[in-house]
């Protein structure tokens, strides 16, 4: 019969077992690159650290070529490493270390995730919540403005002609100008804390958004928009049977984004300003108190905090896209 | 509440009249301006589709004979000349739904399944649910499709693709079938099958249908009337009756009759690009 069904009932027995070997297929290159990443970063501590390492050695009396500081600074950090391979280990755990080792940051990131206590004002997880809060508020603000645009962008053409160009300036002006000033300007008319945060993230992720958006609503061909005037269907059934379904998949590979580019705009808005909690402030603090284990661990909590964004808005994505029957089950 | 299914919904009277006019053209003319000067897609163009009729369009692209079909759905406006269809203008016939259109490809929502695919019109038309449920049901047996309601457009072959397309556009039961090149990516084994079972649907349900294609063998083993059209402009060159009989199994291909009308179709599209 040359017209059978391609998917016969019963197709989908063994998916699990092909994902499993699709996770584990997955995980060898992966493991592979981190180890390559680590690798390098061990190497790259050594000369980064090496006079900080020198001089703690000749504080505690063992030989160093050459013997002063003054002279060691004309050297390279490597050449001054292949001159004192003894020293090389401690370079590895300075306490103030230039480029902290990996093992170093790990030890950082476990001490104020997971032996904090979460209300702590060291708890990576107390100042990962404040930033995801307002990432998370400024993303929904800046989905809700991309989709209204991209509907009138859609929709009406003065607005297809007017708002794209400004949409796409608003993001060649860079973010980091322009957060002081809404934090600042908001600050005086006594809007403070999570909010203006969340304008800087709804300002970088409506953008991938309404680009998504409109190409997702656009995606509908000549023939599928003239079979429902066939059924002298009115714009809001267009809109709602047509338009919309056929715009999840675009809508969900912009909302990736977006929640990525949100992440970043509430820890620029958290730098500029002072604030005391955040994983921008970390970083801040970080920096300017000389803790650069502060500011790592920070760096990577932001990281994983956008790992676990993204991935959350795959699942859902999949969840949906299943449902809709889109994407085979 | 009545017992027969199906049998009530059909509008008796004019669809079984076989003289009256379903379809009137008169000197309808159309004019596509380009970028590159106009485009004569029609030129004078007169015809008429009675109720009941299996009308083919032949002729090579460019010819406008899907032109002529959009001009009939009222997705087309013609710059002169005067159609009707059921009496209105085709833009007051599409608002009526008073036909179905199917188009070259399936056009199924990958996101329904083909039930949802079939209720999308019902529900367009503020069908209630067990309405639209009572004639999906139907129309995918019309179409030879049942039990595969709940799967989804992927998981079918292109020609059960087709099959539902068409059971779509028969849910809701317009008179008047326009059928835009509906086998042409199909091969030619399945090309065959729904040839049969579109004559087998058209002689249960008494529907007029027009129907473009560019295969000759198509046009004359389905149809009642052959329009050839030639192009530049685009016009009719030869209308033929076909004298073959209405049950026609697919070995009339072979008879002495098919042959001689296959011909007369060639020589028209023949002579349509010389002149």
């Amino acid at each position: 019969m040359t017209d059978a069904p391609i998917a016969a009932p019963g197709a989908g027995i063994g998916a699990t077992g092909r994902a499993l070997r699709r996770i584990t297929g997955a995980a060898a290159p992966i493991l592979t690159i981190v180890a390559g990443i680590i690798a390098l970063w061990y190497i790259a501590v050594v000369p980064m650290n090496m006079h900080a390492a020198a001089s703690q050695a000749e504080r505690d009396g063992i030989p160093v070529a050459p013997d002063t500081a003054i002279a060691r600074q004309e050297l390279t950090g490597t050449s001054l490493a292949l001159r004192n391979t003894g020293i090389i280990p401690q370079t590895f755990n300075q306490d103030r270390p230039r480029l902290p080792s990996p093992h170093q940051v790990a030890a950082e990131l476990w001490d104020t995730i997971a032996l904090k206590r979460v209300t702590s004002k060291r708890s990576l997880v107390y100042h990962g919540w404040v930033t995801v809060s307002a990432t998370l508020l400024g993303f929904a603000i800046g989905t809700g403005l991309g989709i209204l645009l991209a509907v009138g962008i859609v929709y009406s053409r003065a607005m297809d002609l007017s708002i794209m160009p400004w949409a796409i300036a608003s993001q060649t002006v860079p973010i980091l100008a322009v957060a002081p000033m809404v934090i600042v300007m908001l600050g005086a008319i006594g809007i403070q804390g999570l909010f203006p945060k969340a304008m800087i993230a709804a300002y970088l992720s409506f953008f991938p958004v309404v680009v998504g958006m409109v190409k997702g609503l656009r995606s509908p061909d000549a023939m599928q928009l003239d079979l429902l005037r066939t059924y002298s269907a009115s714009r809001l059934q267009e809109f709602l049977k047509l338009r919309l379904p056929a715009s999840a998949p675009y809508l969900f590979a912009s909302l990736k984004i977006g929640i990525a580019a949100s992440l970043v705009g509430t820890i620029v808005g958290e730098l500029p300003t002072g604030a005391r909690a955040g994983l921008g402030a970390r970083m801040l603090v970080g920096d300017q108190f000389g803790q650069p284990l502060v500011a790592w661990a920070a760096l990577f909590a932001a990281a994983i905090a956008a790992a676990l964004l993204v991935g959350a808005l795959a699942l859902i994505e999949r969840a949906t896209l299943r449902r809709m029957g889109i994407a085979p089950a | 509440m009545p017992d027969g299914i199906g049998s009530q919904q059909e509008v008796p009277g004019q669809a079984r009249d076989a003289a009256s006019p379903v379809i009137e053209a008169r000197a309808l003319d159309l004019t596509f301006e380009t970028n590159d000067g106009p485009v004569h897609a029609l030129r004078d163009v007169n015809l008429t589709i009675n109720a009941g009729d299996f009308v083919s369009f032949i002729g090579p692209s460019g010819c406008g004979k899907t032109t002529f079909l959009r001009v009939m759905a009222g997705l087309e406006t013609p710059t002169a000349g005067e159609i009707t269809v059921n009496g209105m203008t085709p833009d007051e016939a599409r608002r009526a739904r008073a036909y179905g259109y199917v188009f070259q490809a399936a056009g199924l929502y990958p996101w329904r399944t083909i039930a949802r695919n079939i209720q999308l019109p019902l529900e367009i038309m503020g069908l209630s649910k067990s309405e639209r449920q009572e004639r999906t049901d139907r129309v995918l047996s019309l179409v030879d499709l049942e039990g595969f309601g709940g799967k989804y457009p992927w998981q079918l072959s292109g020609g059960m693709q087709q099959r539902a397309s068409i059971a779509r556009a028969l849910a809701f039961d317009a008179e008047i079938l326009l059928m835009d090149e509906p086998f042409g990516a199909l091969d030619e084994i399945v090309r065959d099958k729904l040839n049969e079972e579109l004559l087998d649907l058209w002689a249960r349900t008494d529907k007029t249908i027009a129907f473009v294609t560019h295969s000759i063998p198509e046009a004359v083993f389905l149809s009642t009337r052959i329009v050839v059209m030639s192009p530049r402009p685009g016009r009719i060159t030869d209308v033929i009756e076909s004298p073959l009989p209405k049950e026609r199994p697919l070995d009339i291909r072979d008879s002495r009759e098919f042959i001689e009308i296959a011909h007369r179709v060639r020589d028209g599209l023949r002579a349509g690009h010389d002149g």
